[in-house]
Order: structure tokens, then C-alpha cells, then sequence
């Protein structure tokens, strides 16, 4: 017997060229905000990395007013094909710089270098190669012959996957003709920063791609804001309702891709082995901190104890801790505020009655981590339940019959993704056409490609994102 | 389906019937999700301490093999010399878990290693085809004990199994057990030729229910020989056979693992699925021949600080 201790394998944070400060990026120029700047901290240590400078309303203005004149006078106007230069030069920049966004992605938002290197960032290029190809064939993509752009877009992303989620709002507005304005996170605005300078270098027109970091006060100012004719927004469904009702009847475009509480069903004949491995790939990866994270497992009760057993073997494999380390499978809560709410959400679970089981992985003293959590004997009462956790805290309900399973996972006002386990076919197709999710992932979980759209139901959100499906959303159809 | 027992396992092996619906009745195994498990795994970061020990054990787990028409006392003599102390210069290099070659070779072998503790394992069964019949197969696996062979690696028949005689199969291995006297029974189930990942679960099974010491995947002389997600598979197998008897069997993949970063591979699965508790030559085994010296090269390459490149070490 032994006790093999793997050596901390760090990736070197010189290559993010992380800079003292950050400036908002305008009208095709890198310029101060005259908003209150912001201090970015790294969540595995608690360290500020560097101090951003952020948008006053005054500076939301102009940034909206420089994405119209790009619009009007350049980006508009410009053939698809001249179009799709730019953003394939984008995308060859993003997978030209990856390492370095990789390494700045895991330090100011605490995720594993793992997941930044081999998910995050060249799923973020494929988004920008996958519309890249879209811009001249618009007029092939089913919205008649020639779908116009809308013209500027308010864009306001969420902090747990800074670039990637950038990518998905900036690459098909792009595509179709429109100019962007977006506002990255509060906690999470260097990545986006960094896309900013690639346009830069890409010799983007100015105006087209506007930056402006900030907290939710400048969204609000942007989303607001007359000059914009289309809002995108990605994060939790109370901010989304928030911007619906200041919206209502101003005749902008909107998509909402909002909070989930993704059903993750394995029925009895399912591989068993693999299906844990789907379940952690669900709920763990990056730190549960994903809209359509499976977080609650619905589990045939004939197989429940054996599953639940080797899935607490495999979980307690999970390695927690620097997120530069190569060898850390589950990274760093984002900030202290999310810390608690998980620890909130999972204290109300041990009070109304479930088994609570945690990781006996060592979690480092510093820094914001919470070790991986599994809830068993979960009813569909309880609020671990019903509330998206955002977390790396799964939740397990058993049931008993196909259609238990069905009205269980339906039994949510969420409907972003599902998750199906089993070796019978018909029982995926039938399972799959009663889910009401926007995905639903058949023996696999959190999968994305730029070509399958991505969209909820219900309280998580409406309008696509990626496909031909999510052209719609930044055309006039 | 619920854990059976030790009784109700021995319940399943009643007739070809029963170990149908028991064998397919285990959960199934997803080819991309395995696949894609493995060559997540594979990308541990071994550095430094962990590499060294990693490499170190490594080498205590290979069972050096020749298995070729060609093969002679004076080749198996000098594969025996390099198992006892495979570098000459670093004294504290573990010895190699075994030699492994062909029974007629055997007595040469078991008088090579001497009292060093290296075993003598030989490939017994009308290998690696296994075409012949039972009575062939047993006085084959009797010459390599009688030799004083300490491990015998057995092949099932693939045509038996494959055209779902698992009783024939089942029986076989038992049988060429009860032969082994108190050598270990590693049986191979020669994967390449069992062509899906819920066969070589099956076969595993099937192998742990006969009383196999060892699940191994190939002969070496299949391609494709040992793959990790293969192993993935066998590790499964074993850690499931323990939780549901409390007895520890091995795992050895044989076949193509040529360098480090490979063993170290294999290493990780070792200790991510089945568990800490296999990390030793008693439960995981490499078959290979060509691994030792690179195994050795980059032992160097970590303790020199430079590599030194393959006339340092030993050609045998």
C-alpha cells in the first residue's frame, strides 16, 4: 500500500501578462471610465490582481453612441464576406493567445487551468470560427434572402465563464451585422478585456466591440439605454425578470438565458460507470458555477444505493484547490458572497432533513473553495430541490417508474438542460421528447458545440444561443 | 439490480443460463464516456517526488517479458540478470515483479533469477491462440509448474466466448486454476479480439467468478493490445469485485506500453479507479519488454538532472 501524492504541477501566472490596471475599451481605444474603478480578486487566493476602471452613465452613453456610428457608417453596410475576416482573424487570435487567457481566466475567476485551457477558451474560438462562417450566408440560413441586423446590441454576461460567454454574444452579432456593447461581470472583466485588445489587433473598425466593466448599475444603465435596439442578457432569472419589466413595451429585442435546476435522470440499465462520471462532469464542473448544471440527480430507487456509493468513491477523488495547478479538478468559489450563498443553501438542506454528504478532500485554508457535496434522501419539497444552488452541491431524489422520472424532472420552474442515462434507445427518445428543457443530453452531460443552440424554458430564460436557431436572435426575422 | 452476495455469485456459475443473464445483466459500458474518462485522466501532471515514485514502482511492476520463436537460455539468462538488478549502477532500483516467458523456458528462468524474489511467470494454454483442446492445455500449464513457474498467464478461448459458451469458458479457467497448485492465475482475455468494452467487462467477470488472481488484456501478440480505457474497464471490475466479496484481484495490461509517460498513465487509473490500495506489484503488473529501459532512462533523467540517452542502460 501506498500513499501516492501527486507534486502541485502550477502553470506559470506570468503568461496571463496580468497588468496593475485595466481600462475600459471604447469606440476602438482603451480608455479611463469615469465610473469608480474596481479591484479584481483571484478566489483561490484572495489576492487583488489588478484594478479596473469602470463606466459612468455618461460613458454608457458614448460607448452606445460610438457602436451607432460604427453601425451606421461601417459594420452595417460592410458585405458578410469582409465581415467574416475580421472575426475569423478574432478567432485565429483567441487560439493564438489561449494560453495566456486561459491562465488570466483562472486566476481572476478561480476555475481549474484544466477547464480554462481545455474547454473555456477553444470552445470560445469555435464560436468565433463556427459565425465567422456564418457572415455571408445569412441569407441561406432560412430568414428569406436577406435578413438585416438589428443594429447595436446591450450585452451583459455573467462571471462563470467570462470569455466563453463574451464569445457566444459577441461572435453572432458580429456575424449578422450588429455592433456590441457588453458589460462583463463585476468580479470576472479581465478576459473580456483582453478579447478587447484581439479586436484591436484583428483592426476591428472602432465602435464595433465596446467594453465596459462595471457592477449592475451600469447593465442596468446599458440595457436602458435608447440607443440600444437588442439585449442579451446571461445570469440569474431575478436580474433577468428585473430588465423584463424595465423593458416591457420599449420595442428592443431580447434574450434571456438564465438560472436552471437541470433533472440528470438514470434509469436502471444505465452504464453505470460512465453515468457517475456524467453526474460529476454535471454538477462539479466548474465548481457547479454553470446555468445548466445537473444539480439534481433522479435515480431509479432499484439502483440508488449502488449508484450512490460509487458515486461518493469517485467524488471524493475530486481534487480541490489552485486553480493554476494542473491537477485541481474542482477550483475556487468566485467571491465570498456566492461562498456563503452555497453555504446557506446547503445549511437549509441539513435542516430540512436531508443526508448530507461531504468530500473528505483537504480544502485549502485560504481562499474561497467549498468542498464537494452530496445530498441524499432529497424531496422535491425541500428548497435544495427547487433553488438553483449554483454550487458544487448535488442534490439526489430517487423515483420509481419512467413516468415518475419524467414528472419529477418537469416539476420546476426552471427548463435549461437534462440529462438522460441508459443503454435502451427508445427509452432516451421517449424520455427526450417529454423533457421540457432546452437541451437534454442523452449518456453524456454539459456538452457544447457553437453549432447546437443553447436556450431555456420557463424561468430560465427564452431565445437560442449558437446554431442557426441563435442567428434569430441578432436579425431582423 | 442490488449487489449479490458471495453465495448468490457462486449461485450464477450454476449453468451456461444462469451466467448468461448474470454476465448480461451487468450495467453496460458507455464507449464514449469511457473513452473520454481515460484520456481525461491521462492528463495528471506527475512531476518531481511523484514522478520518481511513480517510476520506482513501476519498474517493481513490470513482468519482463520474451515470447518470441527465437528465444534461447542465453537471451532468457541475461532478461533474468537485467529483472534482478536492472540498473547496475543505481543499486536501489527495485527488482522487476517477474520474468515471463514460454514454459519450456522456464527452468532456465527460475535458475537466472535465483533467490532475488523476481518471479517466473510463463504463458501456458496453447498461447496465444489458444486453439487446442483442454487436456493439451492443462499438461502445458503442468509443464510450466513442474518447471517451477511461480505465475502462470493463461488465454481464454475468444471462440467460445464470443459465440456465448461462457460455461466452456468458465470451466476452462477453473480448471487450468486447479492446475496451478499455488502459482497465481493471471488470465488474459486477449481484448483486441473481444472487440466492445462490454465484453471485456463480461470477460473480466467471468475470469474473477473462475477464480483468475489476475485479469490481464492481451497477449501481445493482438493488436490492439492493452489500452487505458480497456484498463479503465478491468479496474472497474476489480474495484466492483471487491466491494461485493472483500477479495483483491489484479489487473495487468500487456501489450504497446513502451515508455514512461505511458506506465504512469496507467499508474493514475490504477490509483483514481480502483484505488490506492492497488498501487503494488502484488495487484497491477505491466507485461512488457521494451518499457524497463526507458522506465530507467528517465529514472536518470530525473536524479542526473540531463538525459543520457539509451547507451546508458542495458540492452538485454
Amino acid at each position: 500500500m501506498s500513499n501516492w501524492e501527486y507534486a502541485p504541477a502550477p502553470e506559470s501566472r506570468d503568461i496571463a501578462n496580468l497588468k496593475p490596471a485595466y481600462r475600459m475599451f471604447v469606440d476602438g481605444k482603451f480608455v479611463e471610465g469615469s465610473g469608480e474603478p474596481l479591484k479584481t480578486v483571484n478566489p483561490a487566493t484572495e489576492e487583488v490582481l489588478a484594478e479596473v476602471s469602470t463606466a459612468s452613465k455618461a460613458d454608457v452613453d458614448t460607448a452606445v453612441k460610438a457602436a451607432r456610428r460604427a453601425y451606421d457608417r461601417v459594420w452595417g453596410r460592410m458585405p458578410g464576406a469582409e465581415r467574416a475576416k475580421y472575426i475569423f482573424r478574432i478567432a485565429r487570435l483567441v487560439q493564438e493567445r489561449s494560453r495566456e487567457l486561459a491562465v488570466l481566466e483562472s486566476l481572476d475567476n478561480g476555475k481549474p487551468i484544466k477547464e480554462s485551457r481545455d474547454v473555456d477558451v477553444p470552445t470560445a474560438a469555435a464560436h468565433f470560427f463556427y459565425h465567422a462562417g456564418w457572415a455571408d450566408k445569412l441569407g441561406y440560413a432560412g430568414f428569406g434572402p436577406d435578413p438585416r441586423p438589428l443594429g447595436v446590441a446591450g450585452q451583459v454576461i455573467p462571471w462563470n465563464f467570462p470569455l466563453l460567454m463574451a464569445s457566444w454574444k459577441i461572435a453572432p452579432a458580429l456575424a449578422c451585422g450588429n455592433t456590441v456593447v457588453l458589460k462583463p461581470a463585476e468580479t470576472t472583466p479581465l478576459t473580456a478585456l483582453v478579447l478587447a485588445e484581439i479586436c484591436q489587433q484583428a483592426e476591428l473598425p472602432p465602435g464595433v466591440v465596446n467594453i465596459l466593466p462595471g457592477a449592475g448599475d451600469v447593465g442596468s444603465e446599458l440595457v436602458n439605454h435608447a440607443g440600444v435596439d437588442k439585449v442579451a442578457f446571461t445570469g440569474s432569472t431575478e436580474v433577468g425578470k428585473l430588465i423584463q419589466r424595465s423593458l416591457a413595451g420599449s420595442g428592443k429585442k431580447m434574450t434571456m438565458e438564465l438560472g436552471g435546476k437541470a433533472a440528470n435522470i438514470v434509469f436502471d440499465d444505465a452504464p453505470l460507470d460512465q453515468a457517475v462520471e456524467g453526474i460529476v462532469n454535471g454538477i462539479f464542473f466548474n465548481q457547479g458555477h454553470v446555468c445548466c448544471a445537473g444539480s439534481r440527480l433522479l435515480v431509479q430507487e432499484s439502483i440508488a444505493d449502488e449508484l450512490l456509493e460509487k458515486l461518493r468513491t469517485r467524488v471524493a477523488t475530486l481534487r480541490v484547490g489552485d486553480s493554476l495547478d494542473k491537477n485541481t479538478d474542482v477550483g475556487a468559489i468566485n467571491s465570498r458572497a456566492q461562498l456563503e450563498k452555497i453555504q446557506e443553501l446547503a445549511a437549509a438542506g441539513e435542516a430540512e432533513g436531508a443526508q448530507r454528504w461531504t468530500s473528505p478532500v483537504p480544502v485549502p485554508d485560504k481562499g474561497f473553495f467549498f468542498a464537494p457535496t452530496v445530498f441524499s434522501d432529497v424531496q422535491q419539497s425541500m428548497r435544495i430541490a427547487r433553488e438553483e444552488i449554483f454550487g458544487p452541491v448535488l442534490s439526489v431524489l430517487t423515483f420509481r417508474t419512467p413516468d415518475e422520472a419524467v414528472a419529477k424532472a418537469n416539476n420546476t420552474p426552471y427548463g435549461l438542460s437534462a440529462g438522460i442515462w441508459t443503454e435502451k434507445g427508445s427509452r432516451i427518445l421517449w424520455a427526450a421528447q417529454r423533457m421540457r428543457a432546452g437541451v437534454v443530453w442523452a449518456n453524456t452531460f454539459n456538452r457544447f458545440d457553437p453549432t447546437a443552440p443553447f436556450g431555456g424554458y420557463q424561468e430560465s430564460g427564452f431565445g437560442r444561443e449558437g446554431g442557426r436557431a441563435g442567428l434569430e436572435a441578432y436579425l431582423d426575422v | 439490480m442490488s449487489a449479490p452476495s458471495t453465495t448468490e455469485l457462486s449461485e450464477v456459475t450454476r449453468d451456461d443460463a444462469s451466467l448468461r443473464r448474470f454476465l448480461h445483466g451487468l450495467p453496460g459500458v458507455d464507449q464514449v464516456g469511457v473513452e473520454q474518462r481515460a484520456a481525461g485522466l491521462g492528463t495528471r501532471s506527475i512531476k518531481k517526488a511523484s514522478k520518481l515514485w511513480a517510476i520506482d514502482t513501476a519498474i517493481s511492476m513490470v513482468d519482463l517479458t520474451t515470447l518470441e520463436g527465437a528465444d534461447t537460455p542465453g537471451k532468457v539468462r541475461t532478461l533474468a540478470a537485467k529483472a534482478r538488478r536492472p540498473d547496475p549502477e543505481y543499486a536501489e532500483v527495485p527488482h522487476v515483479g517477474a520474468v515471463c516467458v514460454y514454459p519450456d523456458m522456464v527452468a532456465t528462468a527460475v535458475a537466472g533469477v535465483g533467490d532475488s524474489g523476481v518471479g517466473v511467470a510463463s504463458v501456458a494454454t496453447a498461447f496465444p491462440s489458444g486453439r487446442s483442446n483442454r487436456a493439451v492445455k492443462l499438461a502445458d500449464t503442468q509443464l510450466a509448474v513442474d518447471a517451477g513457474a511461480a505465475e502462470i498467464d493463461m488465454v481464454i478461448d475468444r471462440g467460445a466466448f464470443l459465440s456465448g459458451r461462457y460455461g466452456q469458458v468458465y470451466d476452462e479457467i477453473v480448471a487450468i486454476k486447479a492446475a496451478c497448485g499455488s502459482a497465481h492465475l493471471k488470465v488474459i482475455l486477449e481484448t483486441g479480439e473481444l472487440a466492445t468494452y462490454d465484453n471485456v467487462r463480461r470477460a473480466s467477470w467471468l475470469a474473477l467468478l473462475a477464480g483468475g488472481d489476475f485479469i490481464k488484456t492481451s497477449t501481445g501478440k493482438v493488436s490492439p493490445a492493452a489500452t487505458l480505457p480497456v484498463t479503465h474497464v478491468m479496474l472497474q471490475a476489480v474495484r466492483d469485485w471487491r466491494d461485493r466479496t472483500g477479495q483483491l484481484r489484479g489487473v495487468k495490461p500487456a501489450g504497446g506500453i513502451r515508455n514512461t509517460k505511458d506506465a504512469i498513465r496507467y499508474l493514475v487509473a490504477v490509483h483514481e479507479v480502483a484505488g490506492e490500495e492497488w498501487l503494488t506489484p502484488t495487484l497491477f503488473r505491466f507485461g512488457a519488454s521494451s518499457l524497463l529501459n526507458d522506465l530507467l532512462m528517465q529514472r536518470r533523467t530525473q536524479l542526473e538532472g540531463h538525459y543520457s540517452g539509451p547507451d546508458y542502460v542495458t540492452v538485454d
